[in-house]
């Protein structure tokens, strides 16, 4: 959906920033937001755009930066930790040949490290594209990986 | 009355006072950083920490207000400890080369040190060095200074209401920048530099130019001369150790002359031919039903500001230039035909208490043969204070100098211009004057004097009465753009200052400015201007002369040429 | 069984997307009961209760609702607190997605006997399907006129919102929280004003963590008196525990306070799932003290574990068994909360990285004496002078392992050779 059909939907009043940036990055395929978004955004909330770029440099979700289709967040907290994250992140790296921090060269995925998701009871745990995925162990992945990449044409 | 007791001492203050301003009046000085007078308690630092008993932790005092019985340690072990810890985790994280910085020696995290006795660092340097921000003529931004105090970014937000500078990203990878780290000529910074005002150390400073100055004074054949703003006589005495609002005119004449400036002049001269020209401007407007209200543009700041967010509106504002351009035009031709000066050898430089000024003298639309600059150099009262510090000259020794001819007089309407409300009481006495045809009964404008954000007065002009205004910071000023491009303005003519309390509050003033310190030289101005023996701007007999011999009448083509400019609006898309 | 399941007692058992199905289960019954009840009433059963906040801090519940009830509207905000991002904590996601209404129960009932105008329900960006249901819920509820206009003919308007949080644990601090749903970076504001005087855009605001909301029906249907029987002396009522790590069985128990650890870990965590002996355990969340086997005899209780000069936490139990060192886990600890600092107060700012480059020193063996006190003075410090819990908290694993883990310390430092200093 593209950004001024997002942004009619909410009232012009400063505390809708967090709102329409996540709705409106969760909508684009790069899961970033550019710079002309970021002057679009700041007209439309009559703030500058230093603002704005300090709401999207503090928070996790946003990324200045373009990210692949899928973005995979391992979680990297101690209650997976003690439950062979370590390896997990191991099998992720070899599979799609990227570190953290890096897109695959298809633009396909990125692989990233992310705070405890809450989910401790079923360790290890990772998010996928606003889904969460949890009791990981290398098959999982391997078939999890593999629905994802079948998903593109 | 709230009774506590600080270090043992039973001390009494009224409600709501905080512990550190309870300990300061009782001669009890907690160490701070973050800490602005006039600027909102941010609590960031954590340096004013103090124990009190009974609580868990150590609170801030300069955020914690005293409480009835409460006892209070400002120097235990427990807090002195955790005061030097702190300012190790700061200077970890710190660009610490202080003799290659222009804070050295007058830096408040250095003086935070060395109270402490750091004399050694526990803690391994992290800083991650990001460049230099120099891309603009009037402000240098170096983050790898910055402590993240947060005091630019406070009156860049709440007193200018610009909000280019934020704090970006968290952690320690928090830094002070505008958007997208960019630079902050490709922002809406009006160069005011309130931010280098506030600054507790060397990350945010004025561009120096007092090299290229020295360079010129010592040039064999460059006849480098200088003009004063009216602002800086009752300012610069700080710089060298005197009280706020000391009135150091004389004796600065005479400084300078000892740096080797080969005349000095007094920018009041121009202001008084400002006033003529403006005057006459607002009066044919009124009489010719021209754009109303009518806005002074002497301010290079407020010029920016319109130009970036109020394109619109910007046939209001006056074609004058500001008195230092005016006066950088006329050394340029009038001065140099008179004096016989070969304009290669000629050198002009002007001493403002204003950043924005350096920007301004660089402005394509300032430079008389379309190729220099009118004004070659812009120095701050604080660079000035500098030179003269760097010449050893002991000031207070000096014998007080008159300014040099052909510009030797100049008026007490002039000498108010830095002050809020000084131009617009400035082109009242004449206008008023001009239109009545008869004198002022009491040319004391009281109404528009004063640190009131914005203002307003009413004075008849023929059988009309009509209603002015002055305002002063520019989250004012943008109230009163919005009411012109709105078309609902009740003003014929306003005044606006972007700094606050006017230009004796520009971002080149002494450090440590604060509300108390602007009334002291806004107090001082007009002290200034009670003793000057000519008060009105339109009694000048050399402006007369002025426009005898050379300008011919105001608003003419000479005046036009020289005197006057235009405007550019500058939007990002 | 030490389990007491009173605020759990319909998860896992009623569809959570039912609203009938918790009708069916006494729900909206105490809020029915509490619209025909005096406000200072209901006040004063929720003070007779004792109860504390359930988000970590503990704070006493009914002083936050006299401290809005006494402010002056009309505009005053309820808001419940989600955001739940400490490492170990899963027991607000299990509220939300197994008994939604009873959140929203004990939310709207705050709000009447305090008067708030609006509510809004923060909860963190990660928690995609709790917030689903959550917005169901709140759908629902509307539907059947217990959120909205005039709520069961009371005359009370009340509705509330959901936010989402973008990737930031400091957001579950107060102000923080609030910056969030003003827009804003997630950094905590100089106290005070405290919320309930100055909060959500200026206004009186109330946050408690929803787990403390969930408890407020059942104060409000047997009396704070009868609640203030189950626990203990200065912790009344249940706690939502979480076990997880090394624990055989991982998941959330509901027990009243007074059972020690170790029955929580033995006899509902049936020990380790490797079979290994329990080296340490970490209470509360990465916030909380780390604690060798023998200290497993504590009692959970507010009070106890303010010996540790922290907070209970959120109730997360980690178990960690003997295959891990404690620098495996305060290395992780560090790293986690110097990625959260908000950036905005000196010591925790720049204080994490410090600490994280001090372990590290420990973990290849390069430490000297100095170190170890440089490490324990600069926990310390960051303790006392840190703006908000998140670093007022963090150096906490680090301070307890520095008193019950001494010696794992002493065995890295690299000495004799420096021993004395440089």
């Amino acid at each position: 959906m593209p950004l001024p059909s997002i942004l009619e939907k909410h009232p012009r009043s400063e505390d809708q920033l967090i709102e329409i940036l996540l709705e409106y990055q969760a909508a684009k395929d790069d899961h970033c937001i550019s710079q002309e978004e970021i002057l679009l955004i700041s007209h439309y909330l009559n703030i500058t755009e230093s603002k704005v770029c300090s709401v999207i440099s503090f928070y996790s979700f946003f990324s200045f930066v373009p990210r692949g289709k899928y973005v995979i967040q391992l979680c990297k907290d101690i209650p997976c930790f003690l439950n062979n994250s370590g390896n997990i992140l191991k099998v992720l790296e070899n599979l799609l040949g990227i570190t953290v921090g890096e897109t695959t060269p298809n633009r396909l995925f990125t692989l990233e490290l992310t705070s405890c998701l809450g989910c401790c009871d079923k360790p290890p745990a990772m998010r996928i594209d606003g889904k969460t995925y949890t009791n990981l162990n290398p098959d999982k992945i391997k078939v999890i990986i593999s629905e994802y990449s079948g998903k593109q044409p | 009355m709230v009774n506590l007791r600080i270090n043992s001492i039973d001390i009494s203050v009224p409600e709501n006072t905080t512990i550190l301003n309870a300990a300061k009046a009782n001669n009890i000085k907690i160490p701070t950083l973050c800490y602005y007078e006039d600027l909102g308690i941010k609590s960031d630092c954590r340096i004013c920490v103090v124990e009190i008993e009974g609580q868990k932790g150590l609170s801030t005092s300069c955020s914690t207000m005293v409480k009835e019985g409460m006892v209070v340690k400002t120097n235990s072990p427990r807090v002195l400890n955790a005061r030097k810890t702190i300012t190790e985790l700061i200077l970890a994280n710190h660009d610490a080369n202080c003799t290659a910085c222009a804070k050295n020696l007058n830096c408040e995290l250095q003086a935070l040190a060395n109270k402490l006795g750091i004399d050694h660092n526990r803690f391994e340097t992290v800083l991650k060095v990001r460049p230099i921000d120099d891309n603009n003529p009037s402000i240098v931004r170096n983050p790898n200074r910055c402590i993240k105090c947060g005091r630019c970014i406070d009156v860049c937000k709440n007193i200018q209401g610009i909000n280019v500078l934020e704090m970006m990203g968290r952690s320690h990878d928090a830094a002070v920048t505008p958007a997208y780290g960019r630079y902050l000529s490709e922002e809406f910074c009006t160069f005011c530099g309130q931010c280098s005002s506030v600054c507790p150390v060397g990350a945010i400073l004025e561009k120096d130019d007092t090299d290229r100055v020295w360079k010129a004074l010592h040039e064999p054949n460059k006849k480098v001369i200088v003009q004063i703003a009216p602002a800086v006589r009752v300012s610069l005495g700080e710089e060298i150790g005197a009280k706020a609002g000391s009135i150091v005119t004389g004796k600065l004449v005479a400084a300078l002359k000892l740096l080797g400036f080969y005349q000095v002049f007094d920018t009041d001269f121009t202001a008084d031919l400002t006033i003529i020209e403006e005057g006459n401007e607002l009066i044919r407007r009124v009489a010719e039903g021209g754009v109303l209200p009518m806005i002074t543009s002497c301010c290079p700041g407020w010029i920016s500001f319109a130009e970036q967010h109020y394109p619109e509106i910007l046939d209001h504002l006056s074609t004058c230039k500001s008195p230092q351009q005016m006066f950088g035009a006329l050394a340029k031709t009038y001065y140099a035909d008179k004096m016989d000066i070969d304009l290669a050898d000629l050198f002009v430089v002007s001493v403002m208490p204003c950043t924005a000024k350096k920007y301004e003298a660089e402005r394509e639309e300032m430079s008389s043969d379309h190729q220099h600059p009118d004004v070659d150099a812009v120095l701050t009262t604080r660079e000035i204070g500098k030179m003269i510090r760097q010449m050893g000259i002991n000031f207070d020794k000096l014998e007080e100098a008159p300014f040099d001819n052909p510009f030797g007089i100049t008026t007490g309407a002039a000498a108010i211009f830095g002050a809020t409300g000084g131009v617009m009481e400035a082109a009242l006495r004449t206008v008023y004057e001009v239109v009545n045809k008869k004198p002022l009964k009491d040319i004391n404008f009281t109404n528009v004097r004063g640190l009131e954000g914005i203002k307003e007065a009413e004075v008849k002009l023929g059988d009309k009465v009509v209603k002015v205004a002055v305002a002063h910071t520019l989250a004012n000023a943008k109230k009163i753009a919005e009411q012109v491009k709105n078309g609902t303005s009740p003003y014929v003519f306003i005044e606006v200052m972007c700094c606050p309390g006017g230009c004796i509050g520009g971002g080149g003033q002494p450090y440590g400015t604060t509300t108390k310190t602007r009334q002291e030289r806004i107090d001082a101005t007009y002290r200034v201007d009670e003793n000057m023996p000519i008060r009105k701007s339109h009694e000048n007999p050399i402006i007369a002369e002025l426009y005898k011999e050379f300008l011919i009448a105001p608003l003419g083509e000479k005046s036009h040429h020289l005197l006057h400019t235009h405007y550019h609006p500058r939007i990002r898309s | 069984m030490i389990e007491k399941r009173v605020i759990s007692k319909r998860c896992g058992i009623i569809n959570p997307l039912s609203i009938d199905d918790y009708l069916r289960t006494d729900g909206y019954i105490v809020l029915k009961k509490a619209l025909k009840t005096d406000r200072i009433k209901l006040i004063e059963e929720v003070e007779a209760s004792r109860l504390r906040g359930r988000g970590g801090a503990g704070f006493p519940a009914y002083m936050k609702m006299v401290g809005l009830a006494k402010e002056k509207g009309p505009v005053k905000y309820v808001i419940g607190n989600a955001d739940e991002g400490e490492p170990g904590n899963f027991k607000d996601r299990y509220l939300m997605e197994n008994d939604p209404h009873q959140i929203l129960e004990g939310m709207i009932i705050v709000a009447f006997a305090t008067m708030a105008s609006h509510g809004y329900l923060y909860v963190r960006g990660e928690y995609s399907l709790p917030m689903s249901t959550m917005q169901w819920a709140i759908e629902e509820a509307r539907r059947n006129n217990f959120l909205g206009s005039n709520i069961l003919g009371s005359g009370f308007d009340f509705d509330i919102e959901i936010r989402s949080g973008a990737g930031s644990y400091v957001c579950g601090e107060e102000f923080a929280l609030i910056e969030s749903i003003e827009g804003k970076p997630g950094r905590t504001r100089v106290k005070p004003p405290f919320p309930t005087q100055k909060g959500l855009f200026g206004k009186p605001t109330l946050i408690n963590n929803i787990e403390t909301f969930s408890n407020i029906p059942l104060i409000i249907s047997i009396g704070g008196k009868k609640y203030a029987e189950t626990g203990t002396k200065s912790s009344t009522g249940t706690k939502l525990l979480c076990l997880s790590g090394n624990a055989k069985v991982k998941g959330v128990f509901e027990v009243p306070f007074g059972v020690t650890i170790r029955q929580v870990v033995e006899e509902l965590g049936q020990g380790t799932e490797s079979g290994r002996k329990i080296k340490m355990v970490q209470l509360g969340g990465a916030c909380g003290p780390i604690i060798p086997e023998y200290m497993l005899d504590m009692v959970i209780d507010y009070e106890r574990f303010e010996e540790f000069e922290s907070k209970t936490g959120a109730g997360a139990i980690i178990v960690i068994d003997d295959r891990f060192n404690i620098f495996d886990i305060l290395m992780r600890v560090v790293r986690f909360f110097e990625h959260e600092s908000c950036g905005k107060c000196t010591p925790c700012r720049e204080g994490h990285a410090q600490l994280a480059i001090i372990i590290n020193k420990f973990i290849e063996r390069k430490a000297t004496a100095k170190d170890l006190f440089s490490l324990e003075s600069l926990a310390r410090v960051m303790h006392q002078t840190s703006l908000c819990g998140l670093g007022q908290t963090s150096p906490t694993a680090i301070i307890s392992t520095l008193r019950y883990f001494r010696e794992d310390y002493i065995e890295q430092i690299d000495y004799p050779i420096n021993m004395g200093g440089q």
